[in-house]
């Protein structure tokens, strides 16, 4: 079968898609069959908040393809997702329709507030769910393309490369705090009623959107494997490993990199559509540079050039940030920078790194005892 | 009972009284003397004859009796004639107030600042015939011409001058209008710039015209010193980011040290400032010069800290070292909010740093401003000096170029880059002092700076002192000419574009390294 074919010789990955199956299922049996009251019950702000772990697992997925496989750490990932927000935002805000403040059917509210008189051209078919999610797609695909272009083409390598990413999503950062943007300034796009039709704050609607963030992530995962085990992926693994070399050997490095970074920015642009939803609010804060970096983080923890490491990588860490910034929220931070500190000093590898360390130490034992 | 009482009235009007309280009348002058009947008629009329006999008589002592007569604090011993000034209304039965009106009150302005002009200050002086500026009479025009023949500070004969052809425009003969607006043009002075508008709708066609020329030639000197005063706002922006940025030319441009952490050991710099300021508040004017060794200590050795606990580890993995200096700059402000305060600490400026150099009325340059652009290249040559004429520099160069050849050559290139980095990291620190007289100083302060050293680093050309100087100098203005049609948000947005498709063109930025040591 197609994805046996995909996951040969990829244990971890075999075992995260298997629990993420398991989870998928459970979740909702959990929430909807087990009746309010049983400890077996799953609240629904729970169900939301794996929603929001699993989005920014496809998040890290996408980060690890460039960072792990192609060699570029980008600083500005978070901005493609913050992208994909905003488009899935901007379909969210037309669906709110009269029904907002000031009950303007043509405006959403804070253009109404802004004192606009029509709908800017860059608003114009966001009413329409495929146009929106055309452009989920697009919009990041096509920064990526251009900006990686534009950089890859002259050949900005290495750090300079991972500074001008960031400098290009504090750019943006400033660019949407801007009231005359037409993004809501300051506040973003918040206040969402429904998506196409159901309403964000049902049950079933969030287990629909939990449910389609974990096969978002699945398919992502499949996707980037897909890409690294075909003759492509071959050639991406070695540019990261030697760019001359295979510049020389006559393959048009560029145009391999371009084509991994659009793809990989069109996953945290999906990532970011199913983001917002669950969470209701998409701002400018999305395109902070500490967002991207933390992304950064989740990966190397999780292990660098593996897939399902990131994945781990991701929710763990969003799991001990959840628990700790309720906990004691001045910690956090200490820990956070801590965690950078630790793990690129002591665990280049990362988790799955950890883990493969072991295997090999066991069956170097085995083969010894044999 | 009732002695004890007019005592307690007596001591209570000699506090109040204003300048040396002359009470009696022969403390008065002359002139004064001869002027109290006249104030004693109680009219406007009269009252403005005293005026004119004091204004003319050239009696400096009166100053302060016309000045008092202006506030409404001027009265008049109605036994005995004197005139008194009281800061209070409080004055009881004895005293009369004068009365003015707006015309009167007009008037003694006028007479005060001729009176003034006679003044042995200069500072005096100028103040005065600035003050009358507008409102020469012709009568007092031949008074201010005698004047100014006498006078001998430049300042106070320009302002006499102005004042003069300023009253030539009222002149009825043709002839003297024209001169007087020809010798006006490029003047700078508001009020020449408001009569000269009104003076463009004069019924004399040539007259009109000449005050439209001269007007517009006003309007290009304005334009003029606005470029002047824009370029200046350019420099001293740029002088901030050249000092924030160049300690990260040592540590990126010369070890090739990605230091995220770098904007974070700029607000070391800044809270050392606030500390100092703390342990010595009645010195806040030389507090600064306490600070900027104490910054460079504490953030030397903190960069010292850094690069041997965790960037030693990480030479030659660039982007490993930004993710865990980036981890190091989470901390550092964490460190400053749980320790210090989460919210802006006050840092108070010396009083030298206030207050601005007038060059004229349209261009003033702030003293804080201009003192960060000397700063700037002050540090800036220190460290060039470093670098090529100490023992250090010699040996940081040349383990930055070839690390082996330094090493067989006997150079402890551990210790040199401990030494480096922490000569990076202390000028961070001494940016940190000069930020904290511009910006407010809170945890946050580094952020903002980090992304834009890094531009100006890469812009300069990596490893390059010069280029980041001109690099910063140059961004700095760049953004300034932006804004004001721009924005100040969308003109940053655009200059972090332009280094964008820059570092596309010319990855190795203004100035590249070239030769051996450009080799990667």
């Amino acid at each position: 079968m197609f994805i046996t074919r995909i996951l040969q010789n990829d244990r971890g990955g075999q075992i995260m898609l298997a629990v993420l199956a398991l989870v998928l299922v459970l979740v909702p049996v959990l929430n909807l069959l087990v009746p309010e009251g049983n400890f077996l019950h799953m609240p629904t702000y729970l169900v939301t908040l794996l929603g929001k772990y699993l989005t920014y697992a496809l998040l890290a997925v996408a980060v690890d393809l460039v960072w792990g496989y192609l060699g570029i750490l980008s600083l500005g990932h978070g901005a493609f997702f913050a992208l994909g927000g905003y488009a899935m935002g901007m379909y969210l805000m037309r669906q709110i329709g009269d029904r907002g403040v000031y009950g303007n059917a043509n405006l959403p509210d804070f253009m109404v507030f802004l004192n606009w008189k029509e709908l800017p051209w860059f608003w114009q078919g966001f009413d329409m769910f495929w146009f929106a999610m055309l452009m989920v797609l697009l919009v990041p695909g096509l920064l990526a393309f251009v900006f990686g272009w534009l950089a890859f083409r002259s050949r900005v390598t290495g750090v300079y490369l991972s500074i001008i990413t960031q400098a290009l999503t504090y750019a943006l950062l400033l660019a949407f705090f801007r009231n005359e943007m037409g993004f809501g300034g300051n506040n973003g796009l918040t206040d969402f009623k429904d998506i196409l039709g159901f309403s964000l704050q049902s049950d079933n609607t969030r287990m629909t959107l939990f449910v389609l963030s974990g096969l978002a992530l699945a398919g992502g995962y499949l996707l980037c494997r897909y890409i690294i085990n075909s003759k492509l992926g071959r050639i991406v693994v070695a540019i990261r490993d030697a760019e001359s070399r295979t510049r020389f050997v006559g393959y048009r490095v560029e145009h391999y990199k371009v084509w991994v970074f659009t793809v990989s920015a069109m996953l945290a642009g999906v990532a970011g559509a199913l983001y917002v939803p669950q969470v209701g609010i998409i701002n400018p804060g999305e395109f902070s540079p500490l967002n991207s970096i933390e992304i950064v983080i989740w990966v190397a923890i999780g292990g660098r050039a593996t897939l399902y490491g990131a994945v781990l990588g991701a929710i763990l860490v969003n799991y001990a940030k959840t628990v700790f910034t309720g906990l004691m929220p001045e910690s956090w931070i200490f820990m956070l920078g801590a965690l950078f500190v630790l793990v690129t000093l002591y665990l280049p590898q990362g988790l799955a790194g950890l883990v493969q360390q072991f295997q090999a130490k066991g069956w170097l034992q085995r083969r010894a005892a044999a | 009972m009732l002695k004890t009482y007019d005592f307690t009235r007596l001591l209570l009007l000699s506090v109040l009284l204003w300048v040396c309280p002359p009470l009696q009348a022969e403390q008065q002058s002359a002139t004064l003397t001869q002027a109290v009947p006249l104030f004693q008629a109680a009219s406007f009329d009269k009252t403005r004859e005293a005026v004119d006999l004091l204004a003319v008589s050239g009696d400096a002592e009166a100053v302060p009796y016309l000045q008092a007569l202006l506030d409404g604090q001027l009265y008049q011993h109605k036994a005995q004639g004197t005139l008194v000034i009281a800061k209070d209304g409080n004055t009881g039965d004895e005293l009369r107030k004068i009365p003015t009106n707006n015309s009167l009150r007009k008037y003694v302005r006028a007479a005060v600042g001729q009176l003034s002009l006679s003044h042995p200050d200069a500072v005096v002086r100028l103040k005065s015939a600035n003050g009358l500026l507008e409102t020469v009479t012709p009568e007092m025009a031949a008074q201010l011409r005698g004047l100014l023949d006498k006078e001998t500070d430049s300042a106070v004969k320009e302002a006499l001058s102005l004042g003069l052809a300023m009253a030539d425009l009222n002149a009825a003969d043709k002839a003297v209008r024209l001169t007087a607006i020809e010798s006006l043009a490029g003047n700078l002075h508001p009020g020449v710039r408001n009569r000269l508008t009104t003076m463009t709708t004069d019924s004399d066609t040539e007259v009109a015209k000449a005050a439209q020329e001269a007007l517009r030639s006003i309007e290009d000197t304005a334009a003029l010193y606005g470029h002047v005063e824009t370029l200046f706002f350019g420099l001293s922006l740029g002088s901030v980011l050249v000092l924030a940025a160049i300690g990260l030319a040592i540590t990126f441009g010369v070890m090739g040290v990605i230091n995220m952490a770098h904007g974070e050991l700029i607000m070391l710099g800044a809270y050392t400032t606030y500390i100092v300021q703390q342990l010595m508040p009645h010195a806040i004017d030389y507090s600064l010069f306490v600070a900027v060794p104490a910054a460079f200590i504490v953030s030397g050795a903190m960069g010292i800290l850094i690069e041997r606990t965790v960037i030693r580890h990480l030479y030659g993995r660039p982007l490993e070292t930004l993710l865990a200096t980036f981890g190091i700059s989470l901390i550092l402000q964490q460190l400053v909010r749980t320790v210090i305060s989460p919210q802006n600490v006050p840092v108070s400026n010396p009083s030298w740093m206030s207050g601005s150099l007038e060059i004229n009325s349209v261009l003033s340059l702030t003293y804080n401003r201009l003192y960060i652009v000397l700063f700037c290249l002050l540090v800036f040559a220190l460290l060039y000096f470093v670098l090529r004429n100490t023992n250090l520099g010699l040996q940081v160069r040349a383990v930055s170029q070839n690390r082996a050849m330094a090493r067989a050559m006997g150079v402890r290139s551990a210790r040199v880059d401990a030494l480096t980095f922490g000569l990076g990291s202390g000028i961070a620190g001494v940016a940190g002092v000069a930020l904290s007289q511009l910006t407010n100083v809170g945890p946050n302060l580094g952020q903002s700076y980090i992304i834009d050293s890094f531009m100006v680093v890469v812009f300069g050309g990596v490893g390059n002192l010069w280029g980041t100087l001109v690099a910063g100098l140059s961004l700095g203005v760049v953004n300034k000419v932006l804004e004001p049609w721009a924005g100040a948000v969308l003109a940053k947005i655009l200059v972090l574009v332009f280094i964008i498709l820059f570092i596309q063109k010319r990855p190795r930025g203004l100035f590249p390294q070239k030769g051996r040591a450009a080799g990667d």
